[in-house]
């Protein structure tokens, strides 16, 4: 481990020694187990990666096995797609300003604000979700219906419920911003929930490309 | 009034921290619109289209990586960036060993299953 508590810098002079945003000097408080923690935190998204990898890889082999259902023309509707991907992306944006906001400014407001506004788009993210897979109901894909349904309904709704997990922590580290405001734990607890935004968003770019725009092509 | 007094070197570094993420949000957009773009609205052929998909898609997790997540080359970060190969490798092998598996049994033995 003693490459990762070494002090090689950065640009513009600042250790950065963890992935996502650093908090630098100013945040020395909890910082002993913050490099660690994260460290941790990013081994687990890599395994969460070869998790969604796999069943990236399983809906392709299924992608033949429509059974004479409905396959992905009659089921996907681009602009719902198009309207998820742009709240995923920009909700991924915001988390970052509040991310900023945890590293320079003493204040929770400008920092509680983006978070609410993350929140908000994660929550119309899974929201629409909702609406599009209950669309696909109506219109007889459910997961039973055929080896592609099955392995479309265990990949994206793996995710959404990613997504889900994340507003309700994101609700939780709000709750813990109010009671205890910013100490160590809440801020560990942030660059982390920030890790698995960023993270989330990254998995979506996958299936918005392989499952979406390629089953639509 | 409830920024805290930054150094100089704090200040450069936060203009630099938020170039990243604007620069970042910019390049994931434009990467996102344009296979969107071509798919709904230009007549490709499917080949071209799938390559297009791709090749955005691929450049935008990279562009994530690094201005999102601030995944970058230098020394200290080389364990974060390790095991992102290391996971790709993983990936590689399993995800490309099963199509080559499964795609080489269809074709051989359920045609209609290939798509």
């Amino acid at each position: 481990m003693t490459a990762l508590t070494s002090r090689h810098t950065d640009r513009a002079g600042a250790p950065a020694r963890h992935p996502g945003l650093n908090l630098g000097h100013a945040h020395r408080e909890g910082e002993e187990s913050r490099e660690e923690m994260v460290f941790g935190f990013w081994v687990f998204m890599m395994s969460d990666m070869i998790l969604f990898g796999l069943l990236f890889g399983t809906y392709v082999t299924m992608l033949g096995g429509t059974a004479g259902g409905p396959g992905p023309k009659d089921l996907f509707d681009m602009r719902g797609a198009f309207f998820e991907t742009m709240l995923l992306l920009v909700s991924s944006f915001t988390f970052g300003m509040a991310s900023l906001a945890l590293k320079y400014r003493d204040d929770r407001r400008v920092l509680v604000g983006w978070l609410l506004v993350t929140l908000l788009l994660g929550l119309g993210f899974v929201a629409h979700e909702l609406y599009d897979f209950h669309r696909m109901f109506e219109a007889g894909g459910v997961p039973s219906r055929s080896g592609f349904l099955s392995a479309f309904f265990s990949l994206v709704p793996l995710h959404g419920l990613h997504v889900t997990v994340a507003c309700i922590w994101l609700i939780a580290l709000l709750g813990q911003l109010a009671v205890h405001g910013l100490d160590a734990q809440t801020k560990n607890g942030l660059i982390r929930l920030a890790i698995l935004w960023h993270f989330l968003d990254i998995v979506w770019i996958g299936i918005f490309s392989l499952v979406y725009l390629g089953g639509l092509a | 009034m409830s920024r805290r007094t930054l150094s100089d070197a704090e200040a450069q570094e936060r203009a630099s921290e938020q170039r990243s993420y604007l620069w970042g949000f910019a390049l994931a957009l434009i990467l996102t619109l344009i296979p969107f773009g071509v798919a709904a609205f230009a007549e490709w052929r499917p080949l071209h289209l799938y390559l297009l998909i791709g090749l955005c898609a691929m450049v935008q997790v990279v562009v994530h990586f690094r201005c999102f997540l601030h995944i970058t080359l230098a020394r200290n970060k080389r364990e974060d960036l390790q095991l992102i190969l290391f996971t790709a490798l993983i990936l590689l092998i399993m995800v490309g060993g099963t199509l080559w598996i499964l795609f080489n049994l269809y074709y051989r033995m359920m045609p209609h299953m290939l798509p």
